[in-house]
């Protein structure tokens, strides 16, 4: 088969046509729901993107220069994939649930959505995957130039590299900004790859077949030739492959390629069990003819020859055109597809992390307050847009660096210094999983450091060619020897930035705090396997649904949006109206946009139109206690203890009451005592001097006669009290009967004035016969007993020379008022208000025998008799004024209506 | 304020002066009449505010003391007296009397630094012997 250049180039546009078809016919598919298109074949054969051209050509080169040191490439993924099994669901996990876009987008996320981090993370993906396209986009040259004629200008291989990125520009474009949403995941291009990976296993294993049974006639005589090979003569040094094997098996996570296929388009976490042991079986069988190749390629091939294309230039030195055509198509197919997934990897994150921010911002500098609510036009298109754009972005810098540096030696060693760079995020994304105490400014530190390091003592040797002193003469800065360390370069730099970045992370960790944002979201991170679906509560329930409806649209498209919004309002029990903003809802939708345009744009949208940008009170409440359900169980506790300090104050006050109330009755029982006491204590001592006295007879006649009338006194003295305190208790009580009467005022005070007799024999009663010609309906004993206490209190106390009581009557609206005055010195002010009190005799008067319950009785009977009692000042003597109600008449005017 | 004349006490030789401080007449009258049939010289003095002045002017051996007193208790008269107040010797014996019978008020007079603490209505006999009893342990 002659194989010319054209025929190379139709072949090509054939195989490009096939995959367009394989990618339509994928996404079809998938849109038809058939699984066989996500199962867990098609998710381990996509994960063979991580074989690109530079294993499938630059293994065989590899192997012929440092002999199976190129193994290390394929182990360290191997042992991640076996070995690390269970930190890779977790990480498939977290994508899902979060939504997780992109490796940036996991890392800014973890670390409090933090666009920070996620810019820079996105740099350093930038920085690390451009030379990498561009390795592809030489391979792919490579491979052209070794079909074409020999005097073909190097320029028409350029210009081919150029059309081969614009077509795979056009195909990433196609199929990898069809829909927004990541989360949907790119089933045409997860089927092509996947074909993809079939025609790259296929073709390396026919070399190898070739190689091993049609060249050197069998497996034996082929390990006789390895055996005598240059090949055979290498040495495995045990720091270099230890290195080597950590750091591809860190590219294998961190790379944004295999982040890609590993978490993001992952549809289900079950297929990582088959990935397990198929992808590292993949690898082996990618690697078992290398040496072969390697070794019959030295032999056979023509001294100089380039070992990096053998895969190639062996088929056709031996005549097989069809076999080396299929080669070709084998590494065509590991350079486009890794290009297509690195693109839309870098892509997403340029998109979501920097393109989208810019112009929200921008957005936001035009508009007021509500600027997420308010942004015109649809949002899904400027999401679109800014993906395109930043695909062609990425395959022009792809193609750009491969024009600078393209054909130099520089670029062969570009996959290892990319995946050193790549394994810079690795730290902050593996403490980021198991320790919550990461935070946002040691992740920064932490890369930005490694990133320094990297870029200086890796990436500047490359682009700068090879230095001999240090920058300003500084030895120990010379990229080659950093600090001195002059042994593998490769090693120091690897071992410098990543162990400067996990100090410089821990460090910085450690001393810093994480913001309440970051402490919501460690603990989702580091333990997604053992997190209930507790809603973070954290939201304030005003946000417009509507609002949130119209944005969702935007960026969702109005047909999903809304089955979001209904199948939420359907559960929230309310299927005709919008659903209530529950955090839950929120938190889904949050969610659901972080799958399109990333975790810190997805939460500024929301919380921009919720309006709680900032961190809440409960955020900080929630923070405080690590989780969301101790928030709840403590907000609960708080609740219950609120209350329990209410219901302790209210049987605080209860007390009070009853200590109060028991007070009062221990001062009353108190004072009772003393006035039973009082007179009893009288009552014992004569008792004992007069019945003694009949034994030694020493007291006197008139004594003896005296003493026996103080005991009588005291006798009489004791039953009135006994009889006042059953009297008041009853008034007190209120279940003292009255006798109503109609009666004359006059006739009542006649009868207190007479019962008064005895006491008040000195004192002058002036009295006021018109007035007291009222009739009243009241009960007269009651009242009178009110009067006579009156007449005596003024018979007892009224100190003037010649003692008088003025009973003076005035007749009112609805009622009588009785005043009597004595002319006396009155009350003193301060005493006023004690009088009526239960025992307030007032103790400068104590001598009349009086336990002081006079008045307190005159307050309760003219309460129960609807009136009142209250001192009257200012009337030269002690005045007591009382009011009597009911309907009054003089007894003239009674008499003339009859 | 009613002072008993020395001159009713009966001819025994004196055993020393008593200072009761009693707003109930009737009481005084009869506490007076005991402790003078004793032997004892008996002033009576019914205000609690000029009380001590009243010991200061009677130089008592021994202080019968009401709580209930008008103007002012009869725990601030023994307070302001072992505080030495109106030059009172702070060390007179005071026996006290009262009608509340409550026990927080024996507690309050012992802290006040009271000799002796009765309820009324007391034994006459008793009365008599706690005089005595003080009288003879005060000092000088």
């Amino acid at each position: 088969m002659n194989l010319t250049f054209s025929l190379l180039v139709a072949v090509c546009l054939a195989y490009v046509t096939f995959l367009f078809v394989v990618a339509f016919a994928g996404e079809r598919a998938a849109a038809k729901g058939r699984s066989l298109m996500r199962g867990p074949t098609i998710y381990t054969l996509s994960l063979s993107i991580y074989s690109t051209a530079w294993t499938f050509y630059g293994a065989v080169g590899y192997a012929a220069r440092s002999g199976l040191e190129f193994m290390t490439i394929y182990l360290g993924p191997t042992l991640v994939f076996i070995g690390w099994w269970w930190g890779l669901r977790k990480l498939v996990r977290i994508g899902r649930a979060e939504r997780i876009t992109s490796i940036a987008d996991m890392i800014s996320s973890r670390y409090g959505k933090s666009n920070l981090l996620a810019v820079i993370v996105t740099l350093l993906a930038v920085v690390g995957t451009t030379p990498y396209i561009a390795l592809q986009l030489q391979s792919v040259t490579l491979s052209f130039g070794v079909f074409a004629a020999p005097g073909t200008q190097a320029s028409e291989l350029t210009g081919l590299a150029f059309w081969v990125a614009c077509g795979l520009a056009v195909f990433t474009i196609l199929f990898g900004t069809r829909k927004l949403d990541i989360g949907e995941r790119h089933d045409g291009i997860v089927s092509a790859i996947a074909v993809e990976a079939v025609v790259k296993l296929v073709a390396l294993l026919s070399v190898g077949a070739f190689v091993v049974w049609g060249i050197n006639g069998g497996a034996a005589a082929t390990g006789e030739a390895i055996a005598t090979s240059p090949v055979a003569n290498w040495t495995a040094v045990p720091g270099r492959w230890a290195g080597l094997i950590f750091v591809s098996g860190a590219a294998v996570i961190c790379l944004p390629r295999m982040f890609q296929v590993l978490v993001v388009e992952n549809s289900d976490e079950r297929h990582l069990v088959t990935a397990s042991w198929a992808f590292p079986a993949y690898l082996m069988a990618m690697c078992i003819f290398v040496v072969p190749i390697a070794v019959t390629g030295l032999a056979r091939l023509p001294a100089g020859s380039n070992p990096d294309l053998f895969v190639l230039t062996l088929p056709l030195a031996e005549g097989q055109g069809g076999l080396a055509l299929l080669a070709f198509l084998g590494g065509f197919s590991s350079a486009t597809s890794m290009v297509i997934v690195a693109s839309v990897a870098l892509a997403t994150m340029l998109s979501n992390h920097v393109v989208m921010p810019l112009w929200l911002a921008a957005q936001n500098r035009d508009g007021s307050g509500q600027a997420q609510a308010s942004i015109s036009g649809d949002v899904r298109g400027v999401v679109l847009r800014a993906r395109r754009a930043s695909i062609l972005v990425v395959l022009a810098m792809g193609y750009l660096y491969f024009l600078a540096t393209g054909g130099t030696a520089a670029l062969a060693s570009i996959g290892l210094i990319s995946f050193v760079g790549m394994a810079q995020v690795l730290p902050a994304l593996g403490f980021g999983l198991f320790w919550t105490g990461a935070t946002r400014l040691g992740a920064a530190a932490g890369i930005v450091t490694g990133f320094v390091i990297w870029a200086w003592t890796m990436l500047v040797p490359v682009l700068a060619g090879p230095t001999s002193v240090g920058p300003f003469g500084i030895e120990w800065l010379r990229p080659e020897a950093p600090f001195g360390l002059t042994g593998d370069p490769l090693l120091s730099a690897m071992i410098l930035s990543l162990g400067l970045n996990t100090f410089v992370l821990c460090l910085t960790s450690l001393l810093t705090r994480p913001t309440p944002m970051e402490q919501l979201q460690a603990p989702r991170f580091v333990q997604v396997f053992d997190r209930t679906a507790a809603p973070r509560g954290r939201r304030s329930y005003h946000a417009g649904a509507e609002e949130l409806l119209i944005m969702a649209q935007r960026i969702l498209g109005a047909s999903e949006a809304q089955e979001v919004f209904a199948a939420e309002s359907r559960a929230q029990g309310r299927p005709s109206d919008l659903p209530e903003t529950t955090p839950d809802l929120l938190d889904r939708l949050e969610r659901k946009l972080a799958g399109s345009v990333g975790a810190a744009t997805a939460h500024a949208m929301v919380t921009g139109i919720t309006g709680d940008a900032a961190v809440s009170v409960e955020d900080l409440l929630a923070v405080a206690d690590e989780t969301a359900q101790i928030m709840d169980y403590s907000a609960r506790l708080e609740a219950s203890s609120a209350e329990l300090v209410r219901t302790a104050g209210e049987l605080r006050a209860a007390n009070d009451k009853l200590t109060a109330l028991g007070h009062q009755k221990d001062a009353f029982l108190s004072q009772v005592s003393h006035e039973l006491r009082t007179p009893m204590t009288s009552i014992r001592a004569f008792s004992e001097i007069l019945r003694g006295d009949e034994a030694d007879g020493r007291v006197s006649d008139e004594d003896r006669a005296r003493y026996a009338g103080i005991i009588l006194d005291e006798s009489e003295r004791l039953t009135r009290l006994l009889d006042d305190l059953l009297d008041l208790s009853v008034l007190e009580s209120g279940q003292v009967v009255l006798n109503p009467a109609d009666v004359t005022l006059r006739t009542v005070i006649d009868r207190a004035v007479t019962a008064a007799g005895t006491v008040s024999l000195g004192l002058r009663i002036d009295r006021d016969p018109e007035g007291e010609d009222v009739t009243l309906r009241t009960d007269p004993d009651r009242l009178s007993q009110v009067f006579i206490n009156l007449i005596t209190n003024a018979a007892k106390y009224c100190d003037a020379d010649e003692p008088a009581l003025r009973i003076a009557v005035m007749a009112e609206v609805d009622g009588v008022i009785v005043d009597f005055t004595d002319n006396g010195s009155g009350i003193a002010a301060p005493d006023r208000g004690l009088i009526f009190e239960k025992f307030a005799r007032l103790s400068d008067q104590a001598a009349a025998g009086s336990a002081g319950l006079g008045l307190a009785i005159c307050r309760e009977v003219m309460a129960r008799l609807g009136g009142s009692i209250d001192y009257l000042p200012g009337q030269g003597g002690a005045a007591f004024r009382l009011r009597l109600p009911g309907e009054t008449r003089t007894a003239g005017t009674a008499r003339a209506a009859e | 304020m009613i002072d008993i004349p020395s001159a009713d006490a009966p001819v025994d030789a004196p055993r020393g002066r008593v200072l009761l401080i009693e707003d109930e007449p009737n009481i005084a009258t009869a506490i007076g009449f005991l402790l003078q049939r004793e032997g004892w010289r008996v002033s009576t003095h019914s205000d609690g505010r000029t009380a001590l002045d009243a010991v200061v002017r009677h130089a008592p051996d021994v202080i019968v003391l009401d709580v209930m007193l008008p103007g002012q208790s009869g725990f601030e008269v023994l307070g302001g007296l072992r505080a030495g107040q109106n030059g009172t010797r702070a060390d007179l014996p005071v026996l006290m009397l009262t009608a509340k019978g409550q026990t927080k008020d024996r507690d309050r007079a012992e802290a006040l630094g009271v000799s002796r603490f009765m309820t009324k209505p007391f034994s006459n006999r008793e009365l008599i012997e706690a005089v005595r009893d003080l009288a003879r342990t005060a000092p000088g």
